[in-house]
């Protein structure tokens, strides 16, 4: 993660396909059957696609109205008790959080699932300077002792078998290789993630979103983690990115009956908790985090993505995530919302990612929140061309394909077949296998007999319709 | 505190800076339809689906009853609730660390929404934030007639001034982080059940 070269994610994705036969084809399954019942109950609603309309306007609303609901959101936060920090960047960040630690004599820390703290690679930090971080979040438990980033934002280590963890906890926390029984493994890291949550001396969670007519944020897990960690040590900690922002309480009802049911096909998560303020007895800390979002704002292509509420969705319904895995991106932020939030962060380093995508549309079409992912990602290509960060391969056969659509006599002449080019030169170009490895496991289709404009001008003709061309 | 105040004007004058130039304004929620009648039924219904169960209990000495019925291990039982009386009152607690050999926890949920199955519970409710979540198993006591249908009329409902702590809880606690299996019980209560009882 820390070197600056371009992220090779055809290869990666390509070691992940050809590891074996058993792990692409469980990742692939696992997330089209979440997708599946996030299809189920998007169709029991009537007002589906009435609310992310809503969730989209509401979004860019306080997106373009961010400077003042910031503020607000600071001001009732700190009414109700919670000191309220400003971070520009992940440092800041994470020297605010270890300042705040150090000041509470804190050396064990219970956090949930924060993809903001992943971004600022917090968990490295703060361990260097000698505080003991534990994820309790199962997922992200797993990751943690595999020395691995979450693969999924939603589910951490969906690209791991239950042998996979069976493995590691009999290697890191002492249980039976040989069983791989998902409830034991669970109960397992229960049981030793209870004496970390009752030691810690603070917990930190993320959010969801924040409120800003009432300086609340909500978090919303399955486990309850974020909970435990909220409600047992003395101090709270919480990391909220800039673009969480909602204007008032009666927008949770939108986003909340959207957020699991695109996530994880439910109608919301086993726990939707929402802070005001410090607890009875405890103490709260809000971090708010910059790192980049504003300069994200004044992205006239980009700035939609901010709209994003970290549901998966999109991951889950594209055909390139499933079938590569999320590890593959070699960043934060993996699937298609990783595509175009990642070059952001590193236009050189994630020059690759856009065109980890077949630009089917998926994406878009189920986003909660109407983000143009698709589109964003079509405007990342140019933009990476541009700069001219595009590999060899892709930057002779662009060349070709320009120069023929571009000419459309051409184009006609090598659909008929009239030239060699179509056989031998594009496949080279395109499915040179040492060249592009996105040819190694696909294959290009093969030219139908008669073209499309053939059938369409002979079957215009027969009914005697005026040629198109005229 | 110099630099923290650095820090936030930077960033504001950055978002300033960067506002997209088109100010989108802020929609209207409208009053959806709903269908879902009779709501007590399709509550449960949705409770078990996040699973969790209903119970049906006529009066404090039946909740009891029913809780030692259903719990016959339980060495420790902490209340929050005058119904139930338990084996420890959550209202003696000071720390919430001495909530950790709880065996049920016993608390009073505001309202239920039958999207989802959820009750909102406060921690004023909880007396003891962490009884809610330290707790292995939980009895909710929830009046049948404060159940709303969707999560838009539950915001109506929720006070979040009066409170620094509330929460949605749809059942128990649950993963399924590994292999998509789901399993009860990952970090929070094991299992969560309603006993309908009106609030004395």
């Amino acid at each position: 993660m820390s070197t600056n070269r371009p992220v090779e994610v055809a290869t990666k994705a390509e070691q992940f396909i050809r590891q074996d036969d058993i792990h692409e084809p469980m990742h692939d399954r696992f997330l089209w059957a979440t997708m599946q019942r996030r299809n189920a109950q998007a169709a029991a609603l009537p007002e589906w696609e009435e609310l992310r309309e809503l969730a989209s306007q509401i979004k860019e609303h306080a997106l373009t109205h961010l400077d003042e609901y910031l503020t607000q959101f600071e001001a009732n936060a700190t009414q109700r008790g919670a000191q309220v920090h400003w971070a520009r960047d992940g440092a800041e960040h994470n020297e605010i959080v270890y300042a705040i630690l150090k000041a509470h004599g804190t050396t064990e820390l219970i956090k949930s699932k924060s993809m903001l703290q992943e971004e600022c690679v917090m968990t490295p930090y703060l361990e260097r300077r000698g505080i003991t971080v534990t994820e309790s979040d199962l997922g992200e438990r797993i990751q943690q002792l595999d020395g691995q980033p979450p693969s999924h934002i939603v589910f951490p280590a969906i690209h791991k078998t239950r042998k996979d963890v069976a493995q590691l906890f009999a290697r890191t926390i002492g249980t039976d290789p040989n069983n791989d029984d998902p409830h034991v493994l669970t109960e397992a890291m229960r049981n030793n993630a209870r004496p970390r949550f009752l030691a810690a001396g603070a917990g930190m969670t993320g959010a969801n979103f924040a409120i800003a007519e009432t300086g609340t944020f909500v978090v919303c897990t399955n486990e309850g983690n974020a909970d435990i960690g909220a409600a047992v040590p003395p101090l709270h900690i919480a990391s909220i990115g800039i673009e969480k922002i909602l204007p008032r309480v009666e927008d949770l009802g939108v986003f909340l009956r959207l957020l699991a049911r695109s996530g994880t096909g439910t109608p919301l998560t086993q726990y939707s908790s929402h802070f005001t303020g410090p607890r009875k007895g405890g103490e709260l800390h809000i971090v708010l985090v910059d790192n980049g979002r504003s300069r994200r704002l004044g992205m006239a292509d980009f700035w939609h993505s901010l709209k994003c509420i970290r549901c998966g969705a999109c991951m889950n319904t594209c055909p390139v995530y499933r079938r590569g895995g999320g590890l593959a991106y070699g960043a934060t932020y993996s699937g298609p919302i990783g595509v175009i939030l990642d070059p952001t962060f590193n236009e050189y380093k994630y020059s690759e990612l856009p065109f980890h995508s077949t630009l089917c549309g998926s994406c878009s079409a189920v986003c909660p929140v109407k983000i143009d992912i698709s589109d964003q990602i079509l405007k990342w290509r140019r933009v990476m061309a541009s700069k001219s960060y595009l590999p060899l391969a892709k930057r002779l056969s662009f060349a070709v394909a320009g120069h023929v659509f571009a000419h459309p006599g051409e184009y006609h002449t090598l659909q008929k077949g009239a030239g060699p080019a179509i056989g031998h030169a594009p496949h080279f170009l395109l499915y040179n296998h040492t060249l592009n490895p996105w040819g190694r496991e696909r294959e290009i289709p093969k030219v139908a007999q008669q073209t499309f404009r053939e059938w369409y001008l002979a079957h215009r003709r027969n009914n005697g319709s005026p040629d198109p061309q005229s | 505190m110099e630099a923290q105040t650095l820090s936030r004007d930077s960033i504001l004058a950055a978002i300033r800076e960067n506002l997209p130039k088109e100010r989108v304004s802020r929609p209207g929620i409208p009053a959806f339809a709903r269908q879902d009648q009779p709501i007590r039924q399709m509550f449960e219904e949705h409770l078990g689906k996040a699973g969790a169960a209903a119970h049906s209990i006529g009066s404090p000495a039946e909740a009891a009853a029913k809780l030692t019925a259903m719990f016959p291990e339980a060495k420790v039982v902490c209340s929050a609730v005058p119904e139930i009386a338990g084996t420890r009152r959550a209202a003696d607690v000071q720390d919430p660390h001495a909530l950790a050999d709880v065996d049920v926890g016993v608390f009073r949920a505001q309202f239920g929404v039958v999207e989802g199955g959820a009750v909102w519970v406060t921690q004023e409710d909880l007396i003891v934030t962490a009884l809610g979540f330290l707790s292995q198993h939980l009895v909710v006591l929830l009046d049948p007639n404060e159940i709303v249908s969707d999560m838009h009329q539950a915001y109506r409902r929720v006070r979040m001034h009066e409170t620094a702590y509330g929460c949605f809880m749809a059942g128990p606690s649950a993963t399924a982080d590994i292999e998509a299996t789901l399993v009860h019980g990952a970090q929070g209560a094991r299992s969560l059940d309603v006993f309908f009882l009106r609030r004395v």
